[in-house]
């Protein structure tokens, strides 16, 4: 048979597809169990999209400020995501986070110190005590290349005792999954084609971990590389898995929006932690006239107030600026929109006049270099026009919060392509530690699922078969350009299905995705099989599209606004939809089928946790009446 | 690929690009102008050690200081008034002591760099290719000495104050001198020259790994590492400077510059 | 404002190849990595280039621009005249795979060979106590975004290919230098330097640093730093002696 002739076959326990924070912590957890762990990734090893967080990794350590904890971590979790959070994972990531990173420093990792010699934390927005471990504005290269080589020391002790560095852990790099494989109900493997050579691999193993990341390429402005296709959602969605929080997309507030080529990287939010102040074209910090009610009482209302709040953090309230990122994004395009934008359609960001030019290199440099090298602005002399950016997917898969499986049995997933964990928008610094608490978690989770497994499930032969043909499908067409299409559903996405959304919009963006959804089938590639970009992209498309239309159907259900999704037709939050989640599956592996499935409450112990006055705002009378059952 | 490689069977093989390099800038400048100047600095070291004009009072010209030689050494000349070279040397006798800062700038990491690359062509510039079919580094003899700079450095501390301390002689002796106080600015370029040293460095406090438990000395490191970051321009300036100084010395003792204040 | 480019991009696979010509737009604002997606869309599908971020930041677009090691997305189109032609190639040192995309697997070889982080074996996690100045300069080193831009610049093995055994590259031995300095480091990596990654192959001629798009300074703060150590190890009787006599603390 054909498929024989050049499909390699690898057997493993634990396949993880994805090399980023998430994808190599449960490959080393995996690993760590002992089991035969592959990792599948579709660029080089150590370049994941993780290499681009800036920011640091959200953990009460209370390094700095002893009064943090846990609890407190929760709370400022939970009320970023505006309670839709799965407070389970609000909970476990609270309590674990601060340990993931000191493993981190046990295996070689260099965060800033504090006097005492102990891991720096920083102020970020969202977070109520400084909280963020970082390495300057370097955090996830740091993070990734810890982790990279705890891999590689894996493999040398590997080498030590098997004479094979892999033995135990092998990085597939440049390899891209285009199907899951299922004997039964049950996950039995992968089937991948190496980028470089365009030949066929296929991955017989009982348990899967998605680690994928986000879906950022389906938009036009994104700070998301290419990779981020939405690959482990639309994965999981053709294995039977569901999709929940679909609709939540966080727009970052502050991406570069000149000069063209650079537009939606990505500014950190350390900017304006460390000073950096938002104006318009009118000169005005007009954040101070978009403090929602919910937090009026922990934000500044006055610049003074605001500035004093840098240097004196326990007796003034933080400036606005330092809002959680969906309610500045909503501001900063309502500013543009009011026509009070800069020449390039953004808002000035403004740390020149702020700090002295010595301390803005010192504790920004890589944003220095950033506008300096891709911009030729001086961010010591002038301030930057930044504007908001696809940044982040709150929606993914629907897993279980302590172990990471989805509904299908081996199937695990975590970090950005799973759901829940961030309610509907995630505060900053959440993310690393998020790919640390819960990559180790589902690491753990398949490890234990192979245990507990009595047979190995079986590859058919008849899905290599039909996967290699959907593979090969684009190369033998003299089809449109894939290039075109993907810039036309970027384009609806980002018009129809963005910050703001209204239902007749988003109506229209299905229309037209529908459509692209046929033009997807006739896409063709040309050129041969090796390192072909074409190509690469024409399979790729299949799963922008699929997550495509999993955000825009639950975009247009929610009727309500919160966090990452704003609708212009119903502009409050809604305490019912508060205890909704919207599910998205599909059947045929084309249609996408949307749910509405109850949120469960939160423990007791958790819930009490809050203030009465806060949960009033976000919870139904209904539930309120609980609230006071319970506490009485 | 990284971990791994597909079992196609991909020729490997670099990309074939003719030419030596496609670089369109002047790479080839840079390596030029340091040969002149390197090659300068030679040919004037073997005219000084031959020329035996190295005194005219107060000033000692700095290739033939400190004076060790009975024979050749006024007074004057010598370092404390020691000469315990005996009277049956009669040779130049700069070329006593013109090996210990010779040797500290030939093995000197910088200077190693500059005639590397323009003397040795390996390589003449980034990104183009050397002209050797072979290169082996400095893991084998000779080059392997290279590894003894710091040897050089402790005698070139000292060849540096024995020329602060000729200056400060001078000084006080003729203090309205112009020799003087271009034997003063030697001194200064010498001795800096000299500290910002990437051994220095790593004699300082390099070779800790707890700065924060020498705190005197990751000072002092902080300082050298500062220095260093300017070692190439400090080599280069107090190259000159010490050309300079010892062609005025010379020039007086021999009467072709004279007015009052020389 | 936007002007018509003339490009030579080297096209070819498994070494065999040639440079070929092309006539691109560049608008404003743009980069070199802009001008080759531009080529991939509109005028070679197939051409081969890795990327990721477009940021300077995970070091994936090294390539050779008019001869010189550089990463695509950081490289202005407006630093080159209007009329100029631009020469991109893969990068040298490493074998090629496709056009721009080269093999670098001799990297992460190197990478495994070099033990890992060592700490003593009674400190635990959460316990490590490190002052800021202490780990400064191995920060330094970790800023490296692992473009290889540094080991394919590095004459030694860019120019004699037989050395790629016995020689780490200017990335690896600035690694075993990141290592040796961390606080809590126990393993000996001196020796393991200089005999089996080749430290004295350099020769310290300062390419690696010109080319590093982090501006680490390789060469002044990790390798010669490192070759002096070697030397307290190796070659200097003097401190070989001193550390008979007195147990040198660390």
């Amino acid at each position: 048979m054909e498929n024989s002739v050049n499909t390699e076959r690898h057997e493993y326990d634990v396949v993880v597809i994805g090399a980023g924070g998430a994808g190599l912590r449960a490959a080393i957890e995996a690993r760590q169990q002992g089991k035969r762990t592959a990792i599948v990734c579709k660029s080089l090893f150590g370049k994941a999209h993780t290499v681009m967080a800036e920011g640091g990794a959200a953990a009460a350590m209370g390094n700095v400020n002893s009064n943090d904890n846990w609890m407190v971590h929760f709370r400022d979790t939970m009320r970023g995501g505006k309670f839709l959070n799965n407070w389970r994972m609000a909970e476990l990531h609270a309590k674990e986070a601060p340990d993931r990173v000191w493993e981190l420093e046990a295996w070689g990792a260099l965060f800033d110190r504090t006097k005492d010699g102990k891991i720096s934390q920083r102020n970020f927005g969202g977070h109520e005590y400084p909280r963020l471990a970082h390495v300057g504005d370097r955090t996830g290269l740091e993070m990734i290349r810890t982790l990279q080589q705890r891999v590689v020391a894996l493999q040398q002790e590997d080498y030590e005792t098997h004479g094979d560095y892999e033995a135990y852990i092998k990085v597939f790099a440049e390899c891209t999954v285009t199907r899951l494989l299922k004997d039964g109900d049950r996950i039995s493997g992968a089937f991948a084609y190496w980028r470089e050579s365009g030949n066929f691999v296929l991955f017989d193993a009982p348990a899967v971990v998605l680690a994928t990341g986000g879906i950022g390429k389906s938009y036009v402005v994104t700070s998301n590389s290419w990779e981020y296709t939405g690959d482990g959602h639309a994965l999981a969605l053709l294995a039977g898995a569901n999709l929940i929080n679909m609709e939540f997309i966080q727009f970052h507030p502050t991406g570069m929006v000149w000069p063209p080529s650079v537009r939606g990287i990505l500014v950190t939010e350390s900017v304006r932690g460390d000073g950096g102040v938002l104006r318009n074209s009118e000169g005005k910090r007009f954040m101070f006239d978009y403090i929602p009610d919910v937090f009026k009482d922990q934000y500044a209302t006055t610049e003074e107030e605001g500035d004093r709040w840098y240097t004196d953090q326990a007796n003034n309230r933080r400036p606005p600026e330092l809002l959680p990122r969906d309610e500045v994004a909503r501001a900063i395009n309502a500013e543009v929109k009011a026509g009070r934008g800069s020449p390039q359609g953004g808002v000035f960001l403004d740390v020149s006049t702020r700090l002295p030019a010595e301390e803005i290199k010192k504790r920004l440099p890589s944003m220095h270099h950033q506008f300096k090298e891709l911009a030729d602005v001086d961010i010591t002399a002038e301030p930057m026009q930044v504007g908001p950016t696809c940044h982040y997917i709150m929606g993914g898969v629907e897993v279980d919060a302590d172990t990471g499986a989805a509904s299908v049995p081996g199937l695990f997933a975590a970090g950005e392509v799973s759901g829940g964990m961030h309610g509907s928008n995630r505060l900053g610094g959440n993310s690393l530690s998020d790919l640390l608490v819960f990559g180790r978690r589902a690491g753990a989770g398949a490890a234990a699922y192979i245990d507990a497994l009595e047979a190995r499930p079986k590859v058919s032969s008849e899905m290599v078969a039909d996967a290699r043909e959907e593979a090969l499908a684009p190369l033998g067409r003299h089809g449109e350009n894939p290039y075109e299409v993907h810039h036309e559903l970027q384009r609806t996405m980002n018009d129809l299905v963005g910050i703001i959304r209204k239902s007749e919009e988003i109506t229209e963006a299905l229309q037209v995705v529908e459509k692209i959804k046929e033009r997807v089938q006739l896409v063709g590639a040309a050129g041969s099989r090796i390192y072909n970009p074409g190509w690469h992209l024409a399979i790729d498309l299949r799963n922008m599209v699929l997550v495509s239309e999993c955000v825009a159907r639950a975009a247009l259900l929610r009727e309500e606004s919160r966090g990452g999704h704003t609708r212009d037709d119903f502009p409050g939050m809604n305490p019912v939809w508060r205890r909704k989640l919207l599910a998205c599956s599909t059947e045929d592996g084309t249609t996408i089928k949307v749910q509405e499935k109850p949120q469960s409450s939160m423990r007791d112990d958790l819930i009490t946790l809050f203030d009465r006055d806060e949960l009033k705002k976000y919870l139904t009378d209904e539930e309120m009446a609980e609230f006071d059952g319970i506490t009485k | 690929m990284t971990q791994t490689t597909p079992e196609a069977p991909v020729r490997r093989q670099r990309a074939q690009v003719k030419v030596r390099t496609l670089r369109t800038d002047r790479w080839w400048l840079v390596p030029l102008l340091t040969f002149l100047g390197l090659s300068s600095f030679l040919v004037y070291g073997v005219w000084a050690i031959i020329d035996n004009s190295f005194f005219v009072d107060p000033y000692v010209a700095p290739f033939a200081s400190p004076c060790l030689v009975e024979a050749m050494c006024p007074d004057g000349a010598r370092l404390f008034g020691w000469a315990p070279i005996g009277e049956w040397y009669t040779l130049s006798p700069g070329l006593l002591i013109l090996g210990l800062p010779g040797g500290f700038r030939l093995t000197c990491y910088y200077y190693r760099k500059s005639y590397y690359r323009s003397f040795w062509l390996s390589p003449p510039a980034c990104a183009v290719q050397e002209p050797h079919g072979k290169y082996t580094g400095e893991r084998r003899f000779p080059l392997i000495l290279q590894n003894i700079h710091r040897y050089f450095f402790y005698a070139a501390i000292v060849i540096g104050l024995v020329l602060a301390y000729d200056a400060v002689l001078a000084l006080i002796h003729k203090p309205e001198g112009l020799g003087t106080w271009i034997l003063v600015i030697n001194a200064v370029l010498i001795n800096a020259y000299t500290v910002s040293c990437h051994s220095c460095r790593h004699i300082t406090a390099g070779r800790l790994n707890h700065f924060s438990r020498h705190p005197l000395r990751y000072r002092a490191w902080t300082f050298v590492s500062k220095l260093n970051a300017k070692h190439q321009q400090l080599a280069w300036v107090s190259m000159f400077s010490v050309m300079a100084a010892d062609l005025y010395v010379r020039l007086v003792a021999k009467g072709i510059i004279s007015f009052p204040y020389a | 404002m936007s002007y018509k480019a003339k490009f030579k991009v080297w096209r070819g696979e498994g070494g065999e190849g040639r440079l070929e010509d092309f006539t691109v737009e560049v608008n404003d604002g743009e980069v070199v990595l802009d001008i080759i997606h531009r080529l991939q869309a509109t005028q070679a599908p197939d051409l081969a280039v890795r990327w990721n971020c477009k940021a300077g930041k995970c070091g994936s677009c090294s390539m050779e621009i008019n001869g010189k090691p550089r990463l695509g997305c950081m490289t202005r189109m407006s630093t080159f005249e209007e009329d100029e032609t631009i020469t991109v190639t893969p990068m040298r040192t490493f074998p090629v795979i496709k056009d721009l995309v080269t093999d670098v697997s001799y990297n992460y070889q190197k990478a495994r060979e070099i033990p890992s982080f060592t700490p003593p074996a009674d400190v635990k996690p959460g316990e490590y106590r490190m002052q800021q100045v202490d780990v400064e300069r191995s920060q330094e080193f970790r800023k490296c975004i692992e473009c290889f831009m540094c080991n394919n610049v590095c004459h030694v093995i860019r120019d004699h290919e037989e050395n790629k055994t016995n020689f780490s590259g200017p990335r690896f031995l600035m690694r075993i230098a990141e290592l040796d300095m961390h606080p809590y480091d126990v393993a000996d990596r001196q020796e393991a330097a200089q005999e089996q990654h080749g430290l004295g192959y350099c020769n310290i001629t300062k390419c690696c640093t010109e080319v590093c798009p982090e501006h680490i300074k390789i060469t002044d703060n990790a390798l010669i730093p490192m070759k002096e150590r070697v030397v307290d190890r190796k070659y200097d009787p003097l401190v070989w002696l001193g550390n008979k006599i007195f147990k040198r603390a660390k």
